[in-house]
């Protein structure tokens, strides 16, 4: 029985390629990465940073500093609110012109719009694309340059981004629930909206809410960082103390950013609950 | 009872959206006010005319393979410190290590990648190796929530067989854990390699390597063409990564 | 004496109690059946043999070793030497046939040869061999998920044969089985056994294969040892009283969990 033929692995040939080209990829990464451990333990730089660190307690909280920390906070939280706002009126419109659910021509086709419809579908979809694919950090630096310091260039930016990721979700709900109602309003010769309206909408603001309300929790996320490159909110403070070495400042920052994120998911839960 | 509730909560979201623009006093009329308007479209037109010519490509490939190194090489080591500290996390070695692992994961996780490069260029210098450093340290606090996860939610029989038959720990871990959660740990740090790509391109603002760091100076300098050069590169190497990530998914993860 | 057990009970964490004042030897060589309704503690008693479980009560030798009175490394040493069929064998269901069988060693194999093996099967002719006695060796490299539940519980045998211990523990091996296949896999644990004189134990549903494999047959019943006889011995009558009132139950088989990826996404 011994004598039997053993057949040969045929996984070997494919682990072993894949195992070559990992190596290889693996390192122009490490080259180009400069990763280099041995940095963070080096003399000079480990007692900056021991310092730095050492300087975290006990956090910052004079009075005048709470007050500044404060105002921070809640432009971040109306920085999120509004961009996400502004970002709704975006999307929705964005996600009607680009979904296929309220396709006339689909109608009468099976569900498949004619080709020309699809056509100008497309300019919608690749400018949502293009709008979420860029970082939302980017668009705030464009909108720093463009509009000037503060809060406006974050509200901007997060409403560029999140319109992208919110139209690009909406228009995949509303082709996902059951089509039947809208297909038979339009068929009966009711305008497009109205057939949104009463066929689509009501199958489709479950969905809808909860993602927006996931996305608003991203988005305060977002604007904390955004600060970073001067427009507004927490991070423009994270990044001015960093600068001077305040350790403890930096500390009670990061630990309110903490509790906003905590806060965030905490309502963010309650109102899904509540509204799905 | 619901429906007073909800159209209560509603008026209060309404109101805090208008709140927030009062507190921002952000004048919508101004800011798409026609001059406004026009000003932005000037600056706008700038980025039409992206700067093609071969020395500064050749600059912006640099950057944006130095970009892609910075997303990949990180997301490996934060899956490899997550698979670390993931395996405390899940209950694998007493109540205590639980926890401390845990405690970890969260403050990881809870700084913004974009902190940790602030951080990380106080302390080992500019440059992306500093950036390479923040991403594997906020992504390993997420793939290692992740991960405890995972493997908290894996059958642990066949573990205890291996176990059974003489094994040890190690190999028990590698020929009974392994083999079942492999693909849900891959398909995690696909996904966040995916993040960690746009995060790499944006690192750089604040000196930590990568697309970031020209697209910051040249918009500094008021080079909107090469700027707008920098962000073509930024929309390849997303939309190029997200394929290429959703592919490895497709071919291992849901065979 | 290969087991050696005296006034042994086994009690769960929630106080059902599982077995109790089991006296039971067995001598190397031999092979061995348990029969008995379902519930009785049939897998109870082979788990306490494999070591899985600690008795509440009593003394327990396997190989001439107390093991919970071991260190642990020599717990594990012994739990080497002792191989375990699983009745629903637990192998990850995309690991490979291969690999699986491969795994019985791990417990003789050092660390180092157990990752590489991982990366590339280092004895493909050893499982090749243990997965043909048993009729398989077309799968080996095939993906457990693929396997139906009858070629699973015989990967799990193969891997014991690969395994070579000195014991083997077999519950409900075939189970999942036709018949013809069933008596196939006994005589292939049995010729097994007898070549390498090592001593076999098996719990098995099905009377007439206990009768047809085992010289030695011990009736088990609500956690007692109800008659150790051989084979030639047993009475119609002791086998009524053993199944009387059975309650048809079917083996409640968990539901395999769905497979759900939830991915935060940001």
């Amino acid at each position: 029985m011994l004598t039997l033929a053993v057949p040969r692995d045929p996984a070997a040939l494919p682990r072993l390629l894949l195992t070559v080209l990992a190596l290889a990829l693996l390192w122009p990464g490490l080259s180009l990465s400069e990763l280099d451990l041995g940095v963070l333990l080096h003399g000079d730089s480990a007692a900056t940073m021991g310092n730095f660190v050492a300087a975290f307690w006990p956090p910052e909280h004079g009075r005048e500093f709470l007050d500044l920390l404060g105002r921070a906070t809640l432009e971040t939280l109306a920085i999120a609110t509004a961009g996400m706002s502004l970002a709704l009126l975006v999307a929705l419109p964005a996600a009607l012109l680009a979904s296929r659910a309220l396709s006339l021509s689909a109608l009468h086709r099976g569900g498949r719009p004619t080709w020309w419809g699809a056509l100008l579908r497309w300019p919608v979809r690749g400018l949502l694309i293009v709008l979420r694919s860029v970082p939302e950090i980017v668009w705030a630096l464009l909108f720093v340059r463009a509009v000037g310091l503060g809060p406006s260039a974050g509200v901007l930016a997060i409403a560029i981004t999140y319109a992208g990721m919110l139209g690009k979700v909406y228009a995949e709900i509303f082709e996902s629930v059951d089509p039947r109602p809208a297909r038979a309003l339009l068929g009966s010769g009711s305008p497009r909206l109205v057939a949104f309206l009463y066929g689509i909408l009501p199958n489709a603001a479950a969905e809808m809410l909860s993602y927006t309300v996931y996305r608003w929790e991203c988005a305060i996320r977002a604007s904390v960082v955004m600060g970073f490159v001067g427009a507004g909110g927490l991070g423009q403070q994270i990044d001015l103390s960093m600068r001077m070495f305040a350790g403890g400042e930096v500390a009670s920052m990061l630990l309110t950013f903490f509790l906003l994120v905590l806060m965030a998911d905490q309502l963010s839960r309650l109102l899904r609950g509540r509204l799905t | 009872m619901r429906r007073p509730g909800n159209a209560l909560l509603l008026l209060g979201l309404l109101a805090a959206v208008a709140a927030s623009f009062i507190w921002l006093e952000i004048d919508l009329g101004a800011l798409f006010g026609a001059d406004s308007l026009r000003q932005m479209g000037d600056y706008a037109g700038g980025f039409l005319s992206p700067d093609f010519s071969p020395a500064h490509l050749q600059a912006t490939g640099r950057g944006a393979l130095e970009t892609l190194a910075m997303s990949a090489i990180g997301s490996l080591l934060a899956a490899g410190l997550g698979l670390l500290l993931a395996l405390p996390a899940s209950g694998r070695c007493g109540l205590l290590a639980t926890s401390v692992a845990r405690l970890l994961l969260n403050a990881l996780r809870a700084i913004p990648e974009l902190v940790w490069a602030a951080l990380m260029v106080l302390a080992a210098g500019l440059g992306p190796n500093a950036g390479t450093l923040a991403l594997a340290l906020h992504t390993a606090g997420v793939l290692g929530r992740l991960f405890a996860e995972a493997l908290e939610n894996t059958p642990g029989e066949p573990a205890e067989a291996v176990r059974l038959a003489g094994g040890g720990r190690i190999a028990a871990f590698c020929y009974g854990t392994l083999p079942g959660v492999w693909p849900q740990l891959l398909a995690y740090t696909l996904y966040r390699w995916e993040n960690n790509i746009r995060m790499a391109s944006v690192l750089g603002f604040v000196g930590a390597g990568g697309l970031g760091q020209m697209l910051y100076l040249s918009l500094s300098l008021f080079q909107e063409a090469q700027a707008s050069t920098v962000i073509l590169a930024m929309l390849l190497l997303v939309l190029g990564v997200d394929a290429l990530s959703g592919w490895g998914r497709q071919r291992w993860v849901s065979a | 004496m290969t087991l050696n057990l005296s006034g042994v009970g086994l009690t769960h964490a929630n106080g059902q109690v599982a077995l109790s004042d089991i006296e039971l030897q067995i001598a190397p060589g031999e092979r061995v059946a348990i029969i008995g309704p379902s519930g009785a503690g049939k897998t109870s008693l082979l788990r306490l043999l494999a070591t899985a479980q600690q008795p509440s009560a009593g003394r327990i030798e396997v190989l001439g070793a107390d093991p919970w009175r071991l260190s642990a490394a020599a717990r594990q040493r012994l739990r080497a030497r002792i191989g375990l069929i699983h009745q629903a064998p637990p192998l990850p269901p995309r690991q490979r046939v291969v690999t699986a069988v491969l795994a019985g060693k791990l417990g003789r194999w050092s660390l180092g040869r157990s990752l590489l093996n991982l990366l590339h099967p280092l004895d493909t002719a050893g499982a090749a061999a243990a997965l043909a006695r048993l009729d398989l060796a077309e799968k080996l490299f095939e993906h457990c998920d693929q396997l139906s539940g009858g070629q699973l519980q015989r990967v799990g045998i193969a891997r014991v044969l690969y395994q070579e211990p000195e014991l083997i523990l077999a519950d409900e091996p075939v189970s999942a089985m036709d018949p013809v296949l069933a008596g196939h896999t006994l005589g292939v644990l049995s010729e097994e056994a007898g070549r390498r004189g090592i001593t076999l134990l098996a719990s098995l549903h099905a009377v007439d294969l206990a009768l047809a494999h085992f010289p030695r047959i011990l009736g088990v019943r609500a956690g007692r040892l109800v008659f150790d006889r051989p084979a030639a011995a047993l009475t119609r009558a002791e086998l009524d009283a053993l199944y009387a009132n059975e309650q048809l139950q079917q083996p409640a088989m968990p539901p395999a969990a769905p497979h759900v990826l939830h991915i935060p996404r940001c």
